[in-house]
């Protein structure tokens, strides 16, 4: 079976283009042009300099020795915590902004739930000197305070989603409106594994080279491949990114979703748990809705994670059960935050501490090697740990 | 013959509007249809609410958010429209985002419109190629013509792609925007309503978003058969009840 997408945009009975024929023009242009830009050797020398001087690539890949004997097991952290802006996200805006300007776009526009997503499109426009136009849901925008104002530093407008529930997917869904209404000059970067075909691929392949590094550095330490890999799904961009050299091998994928406040408590973000097939922001995949067909919000303390949806490659992975789906709660989540911090001296994003607090729940063999991704920093959920710790 | 086709090989251009189901009230969707019926409307679109419509601008979302706070479902809009073909004679077409449609279950949902009397679907986000894939000889199995849309930036390869996949009408879309935006028709619309009107299609071209009053009304039909009135009906409905539904036709047509 195949995991990769198909010609037709799918994964399995996941993906495909559920777009707006006033959407038609600038994703066919992706689609036709995506994979020769990105493949040119011109491209790939200068997405791979910014990679290297701009973002910090690579990122370290860190035997983690006191949290591998507390669960007598052996853990590497990928420090995607330590890319430039504190997240992995910055992998994708890099790419898609130099796609962008190939395609000749002046205009720049994007999603944000948490900002982080928000402030790597923030910054890659200000490298490049293009107009940024970041929508965000006025919910997030009074949670997120610090993101907003280093958005507004880097020079993009921030603009508030009034409508539905005023949170990512209504950003989501204005910035789809903002695309419609200007159609010719502007380029959206989508910020996870989501969205119409050629999008979900996109971002894989610019997120690709997580588990591209993962696999030399293992080599280089004589192992040839983990036994595990963990990662958190909101869509699911940085799971993508590292499961995506090992998507055809011998390797066990663990996905783990945000539970909230347990997944029967009506504040969950447990998509595969609580998700139909249905379709959301262009892409046909699991979602979470009502009986009737309405898309519902989302719950978890961790604001990258409270997506409706997953990108249609996990619904694929789900369904054929090449990776095995977990949840965690926002406590048990917390709670693996607070452990890394005091253990290895590194503070976890709360989305990150979700991929952690899998070693509470299941055990590994002694010598398994276990590559868990890291894939944010938790300078920006510092409010969420002094509320939740009373520090 | 379809009623749609046969509604829009007549002379005079048809007026159709565009409601959500559902709002202001819960129940006011078999008195909407009748008064547009009776106001002399030739075609009316019956919105399906959505909790995401992505195409649609302010207007239509507020509408739709209120309808399914009214209670608005799939099944319920299908309940009050049982008997819709005692009274209601002109062309009736349900438009909606796909999702809530995908989860009636598209069988089941198809097999309902023929049952009631409705003769075509808009669904935005239902695309040729999506549709093409594993939708259409569902539709069809139910009598249903399927609308697409063509915009400002559609091709002209791409516009006779969809001339050739359409029955009914092909809905052109005014300008490149969501529904309900404020800009009167420039030049560009009048080039492109003309340039499309100069390909000699097959299917007859009604346009939307945008046409609010007579003025408007008049500029999109001049090289189209018919035009389609949402965001505008939608906000008199808010403003004056359904009472004001004649006098606001009236304007539309009989100025």
């Amino acid at each position: 079976m195949s995991y990769h997408i198909d010609q037709d945009g799918y994964y399995g009975r996941f993906g495909g283009a559920f777009i707006p024929e006033m959407l038609y023009p600038n994703v066919q242009e992706l689609k036709d042009n995506y994979l020769e830009i990105t493949k040119d050797p011109a491209f790939v020398k200068e997405f791979e300099a910014l990679l290297s001087t701009y973002v910090g690539r690579p990122t370290p890949l860190y035997f983690a020795e006191r949290l591998s004997e507390r669960y007598a097991t052996n853990i590497y952290l990928k420090r995607e915590d330590l890319c430039h802006t504190g997240a992995h996200k910055v992998n994708n805006t890099i790419g898609q902004i130099l796609l962008a300007k190939k395609l000749g776009k002046t205009r720049i526009i994007a999603e944000t739930g948490a900002g982080q997503h928000g402030v790597a499109t923030a910054t890659v426009c200000a490298r490049m000197g293009m107009d940024c136009i970041v929508y965000m849901g006025e919910v997030d925008i009074k949670r997120q305070a610090p993101n907003v104002a280093r958005m507004k530093l880097l020079g993009a407008e921030v603009r508030p989603a009034s409508s539905g529930s005023k949170t990512l997917k209504d950003a989501t869904n204005e910035a789809i409106r903002d695309w419609i209404n200007n159609p010719v000059n502007t380029h959206y970067i989508i910020g996870s594994v989501v969205g119409p075909h050629p999008y979900p691929d996109l971002v894989a392949r610019f997120q690709s080279v997580i588990s591209k590094e993962v696999r030399e550095q293992l080599k280089r330490l004589g192992v040839e491949k983990p036994d595990h890999v963990i990662a958190c799904v909101g869509g699911g961009s940085n799971a993508a990114g590292i499961y995506y050299h090992y998507l055809d091998e011998d390797v066990g994928l663990i996905a783990v979703e945000a539970a909230g406040k347990g997944i029967s408590s009506g504040h969950s973000a447990a998509t595969t748990a609580l998700g139909k097939m249905g379709v959301i922001h262009g892409s046909k995949t699991l979602l979470m809705q009502s009986a009737d067909g309405q898309i519902t919000e989302p719950y978890s303390i961790s604001a990258g994670l409270d997506y409706p949806g997953i990108g249609p490659m996990h619904a694929h992975l789900f369904e054929s059960g090449r990776a095995t789906f977990l949840s965690i709660t926002d406590k048990a989540a917390m709670e693996a935050g607070r452990s890394l911090a005091e253990l290895e001296g590194i503070i976890p994003a709360i989305e990150t501490a979700h991929a952690l607090a899998v070693f509470d729940q299941q055990e590994f063999e002694k010598d398994d090697i276990v590559v868990v991704n890291l894939s944010g920093r938790g300078d920006k959920d510092l409010q969420t740990y002094m509320d939740y710790y009373s520090l | 013959m379809n009623r749609i086709t046969q509604k829009l090989g007549s002379e005079q251009p048809v007026l159709s509007i565009y409601f959500t189901a559902g709002f202001p009230t819960l129940e006011s969707t078999i008195p909407i249809l009748e008064t547009l019926e009776n106001s002399g409307v030739d075609m009316i679109e019956i919105g399906l609410p959505f909790s995401d419509p992505l195409a649609d601008g302010p207007t239509i979302q507020a509408s739709s958010t209120m309808a399914l706070q009214n209670g608005m479902t799939t099944a319920k809009l299908f309940e009050q429209l049982a008997d819709v073909r005692k009274n209601i004679k002109i062309p009736l077409l349900i438009m909606g985002y796909f999702n809530p449609i995908l989860q009636y279950g598209v069988e089941e949902f198809c097999a309902r419109c023929e049952e009631v009397g409705i003769d075509g679907l808009i669904i935005p986000d239902l695309p040729l190629a999506e549709y093409e894939r594993e939708y259409r000889q569902i539709f069809e199995a139910h009598g249903l013509v399927n609308i697409f849309l063509i915009s400002p930036v559609t091709s002209e390869e791409r516009i006779r792609e969809i001339d050739k996949a359409s029955k009914g009408f092909i809905y052109m879309v005014s300008s490149s925007s969501t529904t309900g935006s404020r800009m009167d028709f420039g030049s560009a619309q009048h080039d492109y309503f003309k340039r499309v009107a100069d390909m000699d299609l097959n299917n007859p071209r009604v346009v939307g978003f945008g046409i609010k009053d007579a003025k408007s009304f008049e500029a999109a039909t001049e090289h189209a058969q018919g035009g389609i009135i949402g965001s505008a009906f939608i906000k008199e409905l808010e403003k004056n009840g359904l009472e004001s539904i004649p006098d606001f036709i009236k304007r539309i047509r009989y100025i």
